[in-house]
């Protein structure tokens, strides 16, 4: 096969002593990418393995998000022109493009970052380059506002992997998710970026919508929960999700078909999701804003708005930042869900809670782990002293 | 009524290939080889020397550590060859086989009128003991130890494994004996499925397993009858060994002939072969292996089986050949997103799930992925029934923390308990290896 030639010839030129050997591990990268390793099993052990890999569920993942981005996209674009005034006359896929023109610098920004400082640390440490960044990657853009600068997004992507992943051995011994620190060292370094009401919509001109704004303001559903004042969109708009936000995180619908994906193929836990989702609904039923009906907005409404059902989705299921035993995930979920209106509901500085609260309980989640692992070596050793 | 144990975690495998339920002898072979890596913590010492005239059942080599411990040859003969690899290690004793079979007589014995101790000397004697693996370590057993009990499974659910109904149908008369013997020893435990030839046995405590593979393990079984703690010894032995102590009692010979399923996708008629014990590979497979493309040869199944070569000689524990496509040379194109129809798979990512379970997979010898940490967690756990936390004793062992092995239980595992967990892995992590490491480092502190 022509394909296969042509990398069997490059590699002695990427492998050690070739002329390109300091790009050795963006070349296996490359043949890994086009073809499934003819490594062949080990003289003792396993002969056999199942065909399932990390490349395939990570990019499982990456297809469990579409919708979402989709969606992201679109909105972008909507959102500009419910504030240039032109929604009669813009058709929706001219909003659409208008989203993709947004949104795809920051996809490459975050993948040309990411992946950037994930192959030179591969080949500085002679390994070859894990894929967990493609899924880290596709989330940092949508979970930063709209107007997020791209440097900004440079800098806080570089942060993260090195400072939340690459310090730590890399894809599977982090301790936090990067993605979300990604966000928090944006929340923390440039809170003017990431909150507020200016941030949200893109104000940039483009061919597929004409018509300019400057400096627009308009507020999200918790941020005018945060400031006391009624929301005014609809529980209906907050779930298909024709509201300002980070640009994934809107629609409850396109999360929730990704939520159908990942558990489908077994990637991402019911259990955290379906816990998540209890202590959010237990917390906000037991801690509502206020007035209800003055303030529009029904204690279950607080699952659908912000970042709740994205991060139960996509964030607090990454399965190496969560529990890693089955009772670990269910604690874990809970207090994440509860933890997060807590902290929206109760602190008035952080309007929104689900960043915080994942990272906390990234934090405990080997605390989780410990208690059910101690029940198995207690119970053994009350057996032997029997 | 025996006591039934159901359980939900495991995986069944069902390659093609599978031994169709006719038998054929191998014919005699040249040189028959004795492998003492198949008897794993035992050190060899070599009491034979090249050129020496041997009876089938004269010892080959002795276990250093406990000299008492014969290994003796499976035919009569003259001694052709020690064959040793680095430093020294023995690597194989070979025996070129005489055209006239004598076997050392050691005598026929009611397993009734024995006690423990005699029992014991005549396994020792006739190179049946080496059989014996113990938990804790899963290597030969010390034959100082008094065990609290003796384990055998009788049902193999190991992709392309053989049959024992099959194998020792017709043979149920010398395996009650080789039980009446060893329950002289300690109780003995008989693991069956459902259906089982051997569910009748008597003086042995019988337990049904229900449930995928790897119920029929026999460290699954012991785990859910009668676990071992710490400083408790537990003997096990395969159904087919037991019918071999017991042949020696009621023969008195040591006859190491036994039926193994030669199995697999690359072989042309999967079917059982009467063989004997240290047989070159290539004549049990001769003629019966596919040429059209490069063929593995597995010394075992393709989970807990390493990989032989028409030179090899069949191991002592083996149960079966099996025959699997290499696959060195498939450059499948963009495998992580291609529906790849044919391959088996765990995950719903792969269409396996919608296949009709009597679907018969080729797979070949491939890893099918880069080795990654472990990333995904429940892996290990979803094909894993035993009240052991898998992942977090496998990072104990990677570790090297000897204290977190112990609390975690790893004197109840060998490594084939984490075969399938190895198979579905995603990470690729080579479980068995490790988990063999971390038993070798256990045994040589506690020692």
């Amino acid at each position: 096969m022509g394909l296969k030639k042509i990398l069997d010839n490059l590699k002695p030129t990427f492998s050690e002593g070739g002329k390109l050997s300091a790009f050795g591990s963006f070349y296996d990268a490359m043949e890994t990418f086009f073809y499934v390793p003819n490594e062949t099993a080990k003289a003792k052990g396993a002969q056999i393995h199942d065909a399932i890999d990390s490349k395939r569920s990570i990019f499982f993942v990456i297809i469990a998000m579409i919708p979402a981005i989709l969606f992201g996209m679109y909105n972008i674009g909507y959102q500009h022109s419910l504030a240039v005034g032109c929604t009669e006359e813009c058709c929706w896929f001219n909003q659409f493009l208008y989203g993709l023109g947004v949104m795809l610098p920051k996809i490459v920004v975050s993948y040309a970052v990411g992946l950037g400082i994930e192959i030179a640390i591969a080949q500085w440490k002679k390994e070859e380059v894990h894929e967990g960044f493609f899924v880290t990657g596709m989330l940092i853009p949508m979970i930063v506002p709209v107007n997020c600068p791209l440097w900004i997004l440079a800098i806080a992507t570089a942060f993260a992997v090195i400072f939340a992943k690459e310090v730590f051995g890399g894809t599977g011994m982090n301790i936090f998710n990067p993605a979300l620190i990604t966000r928090a060292f944006l929340f923390f370094a440039y809170p003017s970026m990431m909150s507020g009401d200016k941030v949200w919509v893109n104000a940039d001109y483009m061919d597929c919508i004409n018509g300019t704004i400057d400096g627009y303001s308009c507020a999200t559903p918790l941020g005018q929960l945060g400031a006391g004042e009624p929301v005014t969109y609809s529980a209906m708009d907050t779930i298909i999700g024709t509201i300002p936000g980070s640009i994934g995180e809107t629609s409850v619908i396109a999360i929730l078909i990704g939520a159908v994906i990942l558990v489908w193929a077994g990637i991402a836990s019911w259990k955290i999701i379906l816990s998540c989702f209890a202590g959010g609904a237990l917390m906000a039923y037991l801690l509502p804003y206020g007035d209800a009906e003055a303030l529009n907005f029904q204690w279950w409404e607080q699952l659908t708005v912000g970042g709740f059902c994205f991060g139960a989705v996509f964030m607090a299921t990454d399965p190496v930042t969560s529990p890693r035993t089955e009772g670990g995930k269910w604690i874990f979920g809970f207090l994440i869900g509860a933890m997060a209106i807590i902290i929206r509901v109760l602190n008035p500085g952080y309007p929104e809670g689900m960043m915080l609260a994942i990272l906390l309980m990234n934090v405990f989640a080997p605390l989780f782990d410990y208690f059910f692992v101690q029940s198995n070596i207690n119970m053994r050793a009350k057996r032997a002293a029997k | 009524m025996a006591n039934v144990i159901k359980l939900k975690k495991g995986l069944t495998i069902n390659l093609k290939g599978r031994a169709a339920q006719k038998l054929s002898a191998a014919g005699a072979s040249k040189v028959y080889g004795l492998v003492p890596d198949a008897f794993w913590g035992m050190k060899p010492k070599v009491v034979v020397k090249e050129g020496d005239v041997v009876k089938a059942g004269d010892a080959l080599f002795v276990n250093k550590l406990h000299p008492e411990m014969k290994f003796v040859s499976p035919v009569a003969g003259k001694v052709k060859l020690v064959e040793r690899g680095e430093r020294r290690k023995v690597l194989s004793v070979q025996v070129e086989a005489a055209a006239t079979q004598e076997y050392v007589d050691f005598g026929r014995k009611q397993a009734s009128s024995l006690n423990a101790a005699q029992v014991k000397q005549a396994l020792l004697d006739s190179g049946l003991f080496g059989f014996i693996i113990q938990r804790p370590y899963a290597v030969v057993a010390n034959p100082d130890d008094q065990p609290k009990a003796i384990f055998v499974s009788a049902f193999s659910d190991m992709p392309l494994a053989a049959d024992v109904n099959y194998v020792l149908k017709g043979r149920e008369q010398d395996f009650q004996t080789g039980v009446d013997a060893l329950a002289k020893i300690a109780q003995v435990y008989l693991g069956v499925q459902a259906g089982s030839i051997l569910a009748g046995t008597k003086n042995a405590t019988v337990t049904v397993f229900e449930g995928k593979c790897p119920a029929g393990n026999v460290g699954v079984q012991i785990n859910h009858v009668s676990p071992v703690n710490k400083g408790e010894v537990v003997w096990t032995l395969g159904a087919e060994e037991v019918a071999m102590v017991g042949r020696l009692f009621n023969t008195g010979k040591a006859d190491f002939t036994r039926i193994i399923a030669v199995a697999g996708s690359e072989i042309k008629e999967p079917q059982y072969k009467q063989v004997l014990i240290g047989a070159p590979i290539g004549d049990i497979v001769a003629g019966n292996v596919q040429t059209d493309k490069k063929v593995r040869l597995i010394d075992g199944n393709p989970l807990t089986g390493q990989q032989t070569y028409n030179e090899g000689f069949l191991m002592a524990h083996s149960t079966e050949v099996t025959a699997i496509p290499e696959g060195d040379d498939a450059d499948e194109l963009f495998g992580w997103i291609s529906p790849r129809l044919n391959e088996f798979s765990v995950s719903r990512s792969y269409f396996s799930w919608v296949m009709p379970k009597s679907k018969e997979y080729t797979l070949d010898a491939r890893v099918k992925g880069g080795h990654r940490h472990m990333i995904f967690s429940g892996e290990y756990d979803s094909v894993f029934p035993m009240d052991i936390y898998p992942e977090q004793l496998v990072k104990a062992i990677i570790a090297g923390d000897i204290d977190r092995m112990e609390a975690l239980g790893i004197y109840e595992v060998a490594p084939e308990d984490f075969a399938v967990a190895e198979f579905v892995d995603s990470s690729k992590v080579e479980l068995q290896r490790i988990v063999r490491e971390g038993l070798d480092m256990l045994r040589k502190e506690n020692e």
